[in-house]
């Protein structure tokens, strides 16, 4: 498949008066379609920052973001952002936490408000809508946050390290869930994460960030062997482990520089 | 115990034992019921017991207030007495000047707290539009919200004459500066990462506002209300000193000079009266919003 993005030697530098600190440096790599991609780095190395240029929260100082659509038109895709925390608000029900996106783009037509009464039954939160957010557990929380973010109906989805709030067993299943929803949207992704285990069950390939400023240090494409469908399948495939060792030397390589 | 029990369960069939079992968790049941019951009869009598405390302590002060002043152990002439203030209170209320002081002073005091609530809200939001714009008078509001308002009094009179818009703008003086840095120091605590949220779905730095920074901003509006409130009725009484003929501080001013010190007394227990009945309508808002946006 082809690459519908192409980054192209982005480069993104944090301005102080102390100095200039380049956060990212020569970055280069593509998306296809339907595809899902990790990020993964030393904490600190600026891999939110490049996700908010994908965005286009951001402007790269240099490098460009080259559009190659399937259809052939540039325009940029749309873009769905999820952040670390879900940010529902307290002050709105789940109903209108979720229809939030389409409030502010003045986008409440009858299909789109279809379209979130799908994803509510489908997700399992139509008993929920009129409740706060306060009253959903964290694994809700989280889909009504992926609710929120599909109305909009966009075809690239970024995740900034979206479970990291979450303990270790509700990580487990919600990223697994969130996952299969959105493969089962069919959407692409990109999803920043620190916990190496979480990208190899997740991704198709991982894109390896060096410490500042970040290169690509390497991209792995990942296949596993799958039992079953479980949040830990992927975790007991037979080659989980020697993808996990190849990450884990590249990254550590990148903070004992004496290696 | 335990041989007792054994003994039972040899003696009764089973049966038996089965409906001694079900009696035994009724028992149960009915212990757990007295044991919530007990709780909120606890509650309660906390209650019951800090508010007879407040009332014993209240009458207890007018007791011995009284009683001082009757055995001439304080002068009553500086010091008054309840019974007093009771006369004083009544004679005023007969030739229905205390009734309008009172209204005087209450809608000098609302109006200025509302055109505080709606000059701070506007300016505030001004502020958090245009960071520029606050950074450039963040030193202006410093001084004017730290220098002692009362000096301003004397220029109001000079300038709007002795009258209710005197008064009104005092009132407003002593509060205004305050409530415009904390509303916006509040809306600034907002989440950046909520606004963040609000442009990654489209929306513009209106919408962040709008969506994001003034509802989540609520309690601080409201805990600054609960602040502005009394800050206003201390400049309305200010200004009731210096420029008014009518109004609580008037009487309190004229009651002094006089040397009519139970009238003085009045006024100042009828404030105290005031005070509190505004600080529990905003907390009766409060609550209402509160409800009402479930927080």
């Amino acid at each position: 498949m082809q690459n519908i993005l192409e980054l192209k030697n982005i480069g993104y530098s944090y301005h102080s008066l102390h100095g200039e600190t380049k956060a990212l440096k020569d970055i280069s790599f593509g998306v296809r379609e339907g595809e899902f991609i990790a990020i993964v780095g030393p904490s600190g190395c600026g891999k939110s920052t490049l996700l908010s240029i994908i965005a286009g929260l951001l402007d790269p100082e240099e490098g460009t973001i080259v559009v190659n659509n399937p259809d052939g038109s540039l325009h940029y895709p749309k873009i769905g952002y999820m952040l670390q925390r879900d940010h529902l608000f307290e002050w709105r029900t789940v109903y209108r936490n979720v229809t939030l996106g389409l409030e502010l783009n003045h986008t409440m037509t009858k299909e789109h408000l279809e379209t979130v009464e799908r994803l509510l039954t489908d997700y399992g939160l139509d008993k929920f809508r009129d409740k706060r957010p306060s009253e959903l557990s964290g694994g809700m929380k989280q889909r009504a946050a992926l609710i929120r973010t599909l109305a909009l109906e966009p075809q690239l989805l970024l995740l900034d390290e979206p479970f990291s709030a979450l303990d270790y067993q509700t990580r487990l299943f919600v990223s697994a869930d969130i996952c299969r929803l959105i493969r089962a949207a069919g959407k692409t992704m990109i999803i920043i994460t620190h916990d190496l285990s979480e990208a190899i069950s997740l991704a198709d390939r991982i894109i390896v960030l060096s410490g500042r400023p970040a290169v690509v240090k390497k991209e792995v494409t990942v296949a596993l062997t799958l039992a079953d469908d479980s949040p830990l399948a992927a975790r007991n495939a037979p080659e989980f482990q020697q993808y996990f060792n190849l990450l884990w030397e590249e990254l550590t390589h990148e903070s004992n520089p004496q290696n | 115990m335990k041989a007792i029990r054994k003994i039972d369960e040899t003696v009764f069939p089973n049966e038996e034992k089965t409906r001694k079992k079900k009696g035994f968790q009724r028992k149960k049941e009915a212990a757990e019921l007295t044991k919530q019951e007990e709780f909120v009869k606890k509650h309660r009598r906390h209650h019951h017991e800090i508010a007879s405390w407040r009332t014993i302590l209240f009458v207890l002060f007018l007791v011995l207030w009284e009683i001082s002043a009757d055995f001439k152990w304080i002068d009553s002439f500086f010091f008054s007495s309840p019974s007093r203030v009771a006369r004083c209170f009544a004679e005023q209320l007969q030739n229905n000047s205390m009734l309008s002081h009172i209204g005087v002073t209450l809608f000098e005091t609302l109006f200025s707290f509302l055109l505080v609530l709606l000059f701070s809200l506007l300016v505030s939001t001004l502020l958090w539009y245009s960071p520029k714009l606050s950074e450039i008078l963040e030193p202006y509001l410093v001084v004017l919200n730290s220098l002692p308002k009362s000096a301003l009094a004397p220029l109001f009179i000079v300038w709007l004459g002795t009258g209710s818009r005197t008064i009104i703008v005092a009132g407003m003086s002593v509060a205004i500066f305050g409530s415009i840095i904390s509303f916006y120091t509040g809306f600034q605590q907002v989440d950046p990462e909520k606004i963040t949220l609000i442009y990654t779905l489209g929306g513009s730095r209106r919408d962040a506002f709008s969506k994001v920074v003034l509802p989540g901003s609520i309690p601080i509006l409201l805990s600054t209300a609960k602040v502005n409130i009394g800050l206003a009725l201390v400049g309305v009484i200010i200004g009731e000193f210096l420029a008014a003929r009518r109004g609580l501080g008037y009487l309190i001013i004229y009651g002094s000079q006089v040397f009519q010190l139970d009238m003085v007394i009045t006024s100042i227990i009828v404030l105290c009266i005031i005070a509190l009945g505004f600080y529990k309508s905003i907390q009766i808002i409060e609550h209402q919003i509160k409800i009402r946006f479930k927080m």
